[in-house]
């Protein structure tokens, strides 16, 4: 059987790792290649970067991130960060990255998600949601949270994994940052409703959280950040925990 | 020399930084006149059977690729590929391994198998030489080779499926080696100082 996955996070602004809360306050969290090389050697399953810096060179700075990344780590990698064309995503993974993921392009443009699918198949393209309660229903926010969306956050997540997207990145912006535990509610919800793998991010702040994540739910991997990044939990001591829990990690 | 096959879909730079690591000397091509003149081939994969399969024709590769005698090492797609046809895109392949490739089916299993996977081989499997039976690997593909007479190990998601083969000079690995850690690493080195 497949194992869970635990994947680190990295917010990458200019070549720096960054980490807020609700989305906003960004403090400054080391040298993404170093952070990335950590991760790898101490057991991470697979680590995610997103770029969010805002700048006409973020293209070419992405790029030269990759390559320094997949220089040294040996897990797949998967990066985003207004990736909008076909020929971005080309040339990520020509970089040395395994997967991209999509965000607000694929909102605006929906068929992005099959013509990459096509071209690079589902396995490489990761469909990355960010929901929030508004009144009564969660709605999809895009432009890293900025920006309210029409869409259902259940209904848009059906539709990714229908168009083709080999893994939804499900986000609850309601609980990033807050360290109280993922979104569960939601996750169970979607596990049952689409059957590609879907990561859980926002909100994990201890080693039970993702226990009660992997218990409660059938997503196939948690994504941290900050708890990572500032040394309040280890890969290792996490994988061990869940270990001994009886959940199916790689130790 | 290893020729290292580009065929413009394939991630290639993972491959190459392993074989760095190995200080290895490769070359990424996509030209019949350097793979010739290599002395064991890697033919990494990632995308899609048909889309691969005219690119390997646009490059008239595919009849050198079928009959040539230097040990070859598939991955991936690439050990797909190999097969005599492939569901994805329902295409003809290499032909070298006298078996097809399917797509996973099932409500009970998610679709694509995508994560790390425990591989279980057979006695002298040159490729597993010095690593414990049973480790994980990393996968990331919707379809799989059943099990035939030439699988040398075994996954399972829903069903036991090949997560590698070997025939003669041929090699075919559907895990990723290269992102699959220092025991990934273990398989590349086997596959050039062993095969």
């Amino acid at each position: 059987m497949v194992t869970k996955r635990i994947i680190p996070c990295l917010d990458i602004k200019e070549g720096r790792v960054v980490k807020g809360t609700n989305f906003i306050n960004l403090r400054d969290a080391g040298s993404a290649v170093e952070l990335a090389e950590r991760y790898y050697n101490e057991g991470a399953d697979e680590l995610v970067f997103l770029d969010i810096t805002a700048s006409e060179e973020k293209r070419k700075t992405l790029l030269q991130l990759v390559v320094e990344v997949a220089a040294v780590i040996r897990i797949p990698f998967t990066v985003g960060g207004g990736i909008s064309e076909l020929n971005d995503i080309d040339k990520l993974l020509k970089a040395g990255s395994d997967k991209v993921s999509l965000n607000t392009s694929i909102v605006n443009h929906p068929e992005l998600i099959s013509s990459a699918a096509k071209q690079f198949g589902s396995q490489a393209i990761v469909a990355a949601v960010d929901i929030k309660k508004v009144e009564n229903t969660h709605k999809v926010f895009v432009k890293g949270g900025k920006v309210e969306t029409e869409k259902n956050g259940m209904l848009w997540c059906m539709e990714c994994a229908e168009r083709g997207a080999g893994e939804i990145l499900l986000t609850s912006m309601d609980h990033d940052g807050t360290k109280d535990g993922y979104n569960n509610d939601f996750l169970k919800e979607l596990c049952e409703k689409v059957n590609i793998p879907v990561i859980a991010s926002g909100g994990a702040g201890n080693k039970k959280h993702f226990a009660d994540t992997f218990i409660n739910t059938n997503v196939d991997a948690c994504l941290a950040a900050s708890l990572f990044h500032y040394n309040e939990l280890s890969i290792g001591e996490l994988k061990k925990y869940l270990y001994n829990k009886n959940i199916n990690v790689r130790i | 020399m290893i020729a290292l096959i580009d065929y413009g879909a394939g991630n290639t730079a993972s491959v190459a930084n392993v074989l760095k690591d190995l200080n290895t000397d490769y070359i990424i091509t996509q030209k019949e006149s350097e793979i010739c003149k290599s002395d064991k081939i890697i033919f990494p994969g990632v995308g899609e059977a048909s889309y691969a399969i005219k690119k390997l024709n646009l490059y008239n590769l595919i009849n050198l690729l079928r009959v040539i005698k230097k040990p070859f090492l598939g991955i991936c797609l690439g050990m797909q590929l190999m097969c005599e046809r492939s569901e994805e895109g329902n295409v003809n392949c290499l032909g070298v391994f006298p078996t097809y490739c399917k797509k996973f089916e099932g409500d009970d299993i998610k679709i694509p198998h995508m994560g790390w996977n425990k591989v279980e081989f057979s006695e002298g499997s040159k490729l597993f030489d010095g690593i414990p039976n049973g480790q994980h690997f990393y996968f990331a593909h919707s379809y799989y080779v059943p099990v035939n007479v030439n699988t040398s190990s075994i996954c399972n998601h829903g069903v036991d499926f090949t997560a590698s083969m070997q025939k003669d000079n041929y090699y075919g690995v559907q895990f990723h080696p290269e992102k699959s850690g220092e025991y990934g690493i273990n398989i590349i080195r086997n596959f050039l100082e062993k095969c």
